[in-house]
């Protein structure tokens, strides 16, 4: 296929250096503002609470849905959990049928885009393994603050693109039938995200 | 033997024959009319919020062409960095060689059902019916490509396969071939999206083998990239312990800063979204993360003799976005399974007839003339492919191929000796001027044969009642 390949470029095209004059960040103003209301775009709910007031919030969150078996990765932050539920921890790793039976799922993320609405999880630190955030039907994802950045050329440059990688834009969804846009069809059909500041 | 490659469909006519009986279709019409119209209105907006979209565009078509011009290079850049991270690399020259590289990955694990992200290079190299042949039943668990598998049908579009249906039909479908459907299924998009939801669910905890194609392959860390909405993607990439993906070789892309500029133009163009719901990326195999046998086949599958056109190698840039299928005038009317390829619309005008690259194929060789060359397709080809530029570069090498006794090449020729002499040419128009008592509200509707042939298709303008030679005469001719 290579001979092929050089026999069909006989004619050494030459290709022209590539323009990148293209915005590599952008003013947004507020990026949490920004990425609060275009997350909410996909009709996701957002919620900006303070650092201190967080395990509240998780609590009052997972607690107005009736959810009490919640899965989550092996190293996140002890201070989001309490006692009252029932934390699923993934290490050894959950069987599938647990991981389909549960309530939910918490976890981190790695960055978040303000102008696409996007948050990308890259299985480091409070995220853990890709199906965790899969096959639960809920997933509550904590933002830091200082994870959001304005476009998508900063968030790519953050990444490291040989670690496994998923960016979400709201829940699952289809345009399948009539371009009409229904939410959830095999992912979680339900996106909380949290975005914590100070 | 030659094998037939599949990006066509066996047996389809060629494309004005096809169109025709698409256009008796009134259901068919307004399906499309209704989603076009919608997608076009939003996918103005989604483009408009980017102030960069131009240079983004340029950005985009110079990366593609950079990759095309030294595509030897950055595939054995992909092959080694994929290789040094625990998967296998497959050549495939064509449909058949990658339909059997997959059916031996699959017969190697022992399993008899594979589960299917959607993707155009499996279509086009028909592999599910190469895989059924080989005892193997693969399952799309995309909404729409279900919809099509379900209803034993052709994909029309090459984003929403089953955009021809409408939510009634669709409910008629599940109906009929879903074994557990639900009995007070309604036609609410929302009830057959959880109808498909829970039908799939299943399959996916089980799926030990899946198949993906690919939207990106990054070079130089042999990281694959898919984009999509629904997260049976996602279930396909993550759960089952092997993964094979199909790639057509002009999917590469150099290096990782260079998805910054696709993943802002293909969600904006294709569903007309800031960001589409899912996109994963994966790099060989993570231990303890996703599957763990990873084996990526290279498709060549007429790609190279594509490239080998200087006019039409510029096709290999496109990125299935879809956006020129929204806003073609031919393609709203007629719908995508008229053009009998797997890639429908102004780009499978172009792409079909090239990858097919068999000059005596009738039905390939008539889509390039499947277009008005209105040339709203290149204005919003995120990545600035000249549509109409190859479709006319193209319609050239049909006619060039044709027998010097084609009526079209008879006419050419009986025309060139009339206008070869200006008295011959002036009698022909005296003559011309006759099919006037033919017309009526200034236009001729049918003509005898051979006229016949061009009133089939279209009306001609009644011709004036005085040639111009005639009236300059008349008016001037003592000057």
């Amino acid at each position: 296929m290579l001979t092929r390949i050089r026999t069909a470029l006989r004619d050494q095209p030459k290709a022209t250096p590539v323009p990148r004059d293209y915005d590599h960040t952008r003013d947004l103003g507020d990026v949490i503002e920004v990425l609060a209301e275009r997350v909410a775009d996909y009709r996701a709910a957002v919620h900006r609470v303070q650092a201190d007031r967080l395990p509240v919030w998780i609590d009052a969150l997972l607690d107005a849905r009736g959810a009490r078996r919640i899965a989550v990765p092996a190293d996140l932050p002890a201070d989001w959990l309490n006692d009252e539920l029932t934390w699923l921890v993934d290490r050894p790793p959950l069987s599938i049928e647990t991981l389909d039976g549960c309530d939910g799922v918490l976890t981190g993320c790695a960055v978040a885009i303000a102008e696409t609405g996007t948050i990308v999880l890259d299985a480091g630190v409070a995220q853990g393994r890709r199906a965790l955030t899969l096959l639960p039907d809920y997933h509550l994802c904590v933002v830091r603050a200082d994870q959001v950045v304005a476009t998508v050329p900063e968030a790519l440059a953050r990444l490291d693109p040989v670690r496994p990688l998923t960016f979400i834009s709201g829940p699952s969804a289809t345009s399948d039938i009539e371009l009409d846009r229904v939410e959830g069809v095999h992912g979680p059909r339900t996106l909380e995200v949290l975005i914590v500041e100070g | 033997m030659v094998v037939r490659n599949p990006v066509t469909w066996l047996g389809t006519p060629a494309f004005p024959k096809a169109a025709k009986d698409a256009l008796a279709n009134t259901q068919l019409r307004r399906n499309l009319r209704n989603a076009t119209s919608t997608i076009r209105g939003k996918r103005a907006a989604a483009v408009a919020e980017l102030p960069d979209w131009e240079r983004l565009r340029a950005a985009g078509a110079a990366i593609k062409d950079e990759v095309l011009a030294n595509l030897d290079t950055y595939l054995i850049r992909l092959e080694a960095a994929v290789t040094a991270r625990g998967g296998t690399v497959h050549w495939a020259r064509d449909a058949a060689e990658a339909n059997a590289i997959a059916l031996r990955l699959i017969r190697a694990t022992g399993e008899t059902e594979v589960v299917k992200v959607k993707s155009m290079a499996t279509a086009e190299i028909g592999l599910n019916e190469a895989l059924a042949e080989g005892g193997v039943t693969a399952i799309e668990t995309d909404l729409a490509e279900l919809i099509v598998q379900l209803g034993e049908d052709r994909p029309s579009h090459i984003l929403v396969p089953a955009i021809h249906r409408n939510r009634a039909e669709i409910k008629e479908i599940f109906q009929r071939a879903m074994p557990d459907v639900p009995a007070d299924l309604t036609s609410e998009p929302r009830a057959l999206a959880e109808a498909a939801r829970r039908h799939l669910r299943r399959k996916f905890l089980s799926a030990k083998v899946a198949i993906s194609g690919a939207n990106f392959g990054v070079a130089e860390t042999g990281s694959i990239v898919v984009v999509e909405s629904e997260g049976n993607g996602r279930m396909c990439l993550t759960l089952p312990e092997t993964l094979i993906t199909v790639m057509g070789i002009e999917k590469v892309v150099p290096s990782w800063p260079d998805l910054e500029v696709f993943l802002q133009l293909l969600p904006r163009s294709s569903t007309a979204e800031r960001m589409n719901p899912y996109t994963s990326v994966w790099t060989g195999v993570t231990p303890g993360d996703g599957p763990q046998a990873f084996h990526l086949i290279l498709l060549d599958n007429g790609r190279t003799a594509t490239l080998a056109d200087e006019v039409g190698r510029q096709s290999l840039r496109c990125i299935r976005c879809s956006a020129c299928l929204n806003v073609c005038p031919v393609y709203e009317r007629t719908g995508g399974e008229a053009y009998g390829s797997v890639y429908p619309g102004p780009i499978g005008a172009i792409l079909t007839p090239q990858l097919v690259n068999d000059p005596k194929d009738k039905q390939a060789a008539s889509l390039p003339f499947a277009s008005s060359l209105c040339g709203a397709c290149y204005e919003v080809c995120p990545v600035s492919i000249n549509i109409p530029e190859v479709l006319t570069h193209l319609r050239a090498r049909v006619v060039e191929n044709k027998s010097s006794l084609a009526p079209e090449a008879i006419a050419m020729r009986a025309l060139a000796w009339v206008m070869a002499d200006a008295k011959r040419f002036e009698r022909a128009q005296q003559a011309g001027t006759l099919a006037r008592f033919l017309g009526r509200d200034g236009k001729i509707t049918r003509l005898p044969w051979p006229g016949s042939k061009w009133t089939d298709v279209r009306d001609v303008p009644v011709p004036p009642a005085e040639s111009f030679r005639s009236w300059w005469r008349r008016t001037r001719g003592d000057q």
